[in-house]
């Protein structure tokens, strides 16, 4: 595959990627495990916004939720800003809507894997940690989240392909990701199928090394593979 | 900002032009993606490791690169061969609706195929020795037990695929088709109203999708039926032994 020059273009858009793709895990489990909480809260409220934050952005593409946050959020950000008295241009850079979308998208599937996590675990293990006096917080960050992220962990590491491969939308509003520089390249060398496979295969071995770095935090994660008596 | 509710009622038809081509891209790809799915699944439960090597090659692929990869590698990379240009197939590869076409029923398939797989493996493995002892033949076996009974326990997560695919049919709008989404974008960029008409179009692929979970549930009421079905044990085996009751 001659590629003429355009390689590091083509590994620095892989960059791009992988720190947008990061970036979104990183705020996706976080609104996952806000989700998940709020699904599962004792507040009727919460559970109707737990539920509509995954009904409704589950039911809509990926694509237009990155459109409507690339063209809509500056709008929305504006008039926000104009109760404080701010009345000038904002713009939303391309990575952070991005990482806006795509961390939402990631969240609401990532709450059903929390969720489903969460229910398996035995309630013994709250009622145990509370007879040890230990707080809320104290037994949800000790005990509880432990256990959850090895359950969860095999879910969330697909939600992760599929977040990797979302990451490509991006380049429609202009990000300079691997799609976008692909696009580039194929441009000034009117050789679009050399570069668009090229991008595929950088694809695949991302893809490949999210398998494997699955597996291995999969193996870390299980008591008895590590050889303790658990 | 001003919310203007009219922008929405005004466009309502173009979008709902857009929502046709988006239901017929999704239908037809489908119906391909599943006709290219079953042989794979097939090929990829074989024996033998030679004809398990093509799907698992083609699946890899297909699932481990992004859909719009797939889709300006057929638009825009089939235009980098002359052959190609020459050949017959040009008049199809020049159309960005056929294009679309080919790319999700492609990925479809893929998904599909492993789906389908995982059916086949999930059968009972007394019902395909029962049709061995039976007599029949690998193909009818195939087509009478096999593929009836995978279709059933496929179904639930057929369900989501579809949806994902769906969701998936938004990208048409990149190579210049005004699906849904991309007949959104074009109102948007005459209106300059993104905020009211991609509500607009959220609600649409919503209603879409709870449309087809709907269609999802009645025909695995109707398929599975025999997970539903109470079984009537006659009143005089009770007599004999209560045990039977229910």
């Amino acid at each position: 595959m001659d590629l003429q020059g355009f390689g590091h273009l083509l590994l620095s858009g892989a960059w791009v990627t992988v720190k947008l793709a990061l970036t979104s895990l990183a705020f996706g489990l976080l609104f996952g495990l806000i989700g998940a909480a709020a699904k599962l809260s004792n507040f009727r409220l919460a559970r109707i916004l737990g539920t509509l934050y995954t009904t409704l952005v589950r039911g809509i593409p990926e694509l237009l939720l990155v459109l409507s946050i690339y063209f809509g959020g500056s709008m929305l950000l504006m008039w926000l800003a104009s109760f404080f008295g701010y009345t000038d241009y904002i713009e939303i850079s391309a990575f952070a809507a991005g990482v806006a979308a795509l961390s939402i998208a990631f969240g609401a599937y990532a709450t059903e894997v929390f969720r489903a996590a969460l229910i398996e675990l035995p309630k013994g293990q709250w009622e145990s940690a509370y007879a040890l006096g230990m707080s809320r917080p104290q037994t949800f960050f000790r005990i509880i989240l432990p256990q959850v992220w090895r359950l969860a962990l095999p879910g969330l590491g697909n939600l992760f392909q599929v977040l990797l491969k979302d990451t490509a939308l991006v380049s429609v509003v202009g990000l300079d990701e691997l799609m976008r520089q692909a696009y580039v390249a194929s441009g000034s060398t009117k050789e679009p199928f050399t570069f668009y496979m090229a991008a595929a295969f950088i694809y695949l071995g991302l893809t490949a090394i999210a398998t494997a770095s699955t597996m291995l935090m999969e193996r870390a994660s299980n008591p008895v593979s590590r050889g303790s008596r658990a | 900002m001003s919310w203007d509710w009219s922008v929405i009622l005004k466009y309502l038809p173009r979008l709902l032009e857009g929502t046709w081509l988006t239901l017929e891209l999704v239908a037809i790809s489908g119906l391909i993606g599943i006709a290219l799915a079953v042989p794979l699944a097939l090929m990829r439960v074989s024996n033998s490791p030679w004809v398990r090597a093509f799907p698992f090659a083609y699946i890899f692929f297909f699932r481990g690169t992004p859909l719009l990869v797939q889709i300006f590698l057929i638009y825009y990379g089939a235009s980098q061969f002359e052959a190609v240009k020459q050949s017959v197939f040009w008049e199809v590869l020049k159309q960005p609706y056929w294009c679309a076409i080919i790319a999700f029923s492609m990925n479809t398939a893929a998904y599909s195929a492993e789906l389908i797989r995982g059916a086949i493996q999930a059968i009972p493995k007394g019902e395909i020795e029962a049709a061995e002892a039976l007599g029949m033949s690998k193909p009818t076996q195939i087509r009478r037990i096999v593929l009836p009974r995978a279709f059933g326990i496929v179904l639930p997560a057929y369900g989501n695929e579809l949806i994902l695919m769906l969701k998936g049919s938004s990208l048409a709008s990149t190579i210049t088709l005004l699906d849904l989404t991309g007949m959104a974008r074009t109102i948007i960029a005459r209106t300059y109203t993104p905020l009211e008409i991609f509500l607009a179009a959220g609600v649409i692929y919503l209603l879409i999708s709870g449309v087809f979970i709907g269609c999802f549930r009645l025909l695995e009421k109707r398929l599975n039926r025999y997970q539903h079905y109470r079984h009537q044990v006659p009143v005089e085996l009770t007599k004999i032994d209560p045990r039977l009751q229910d």
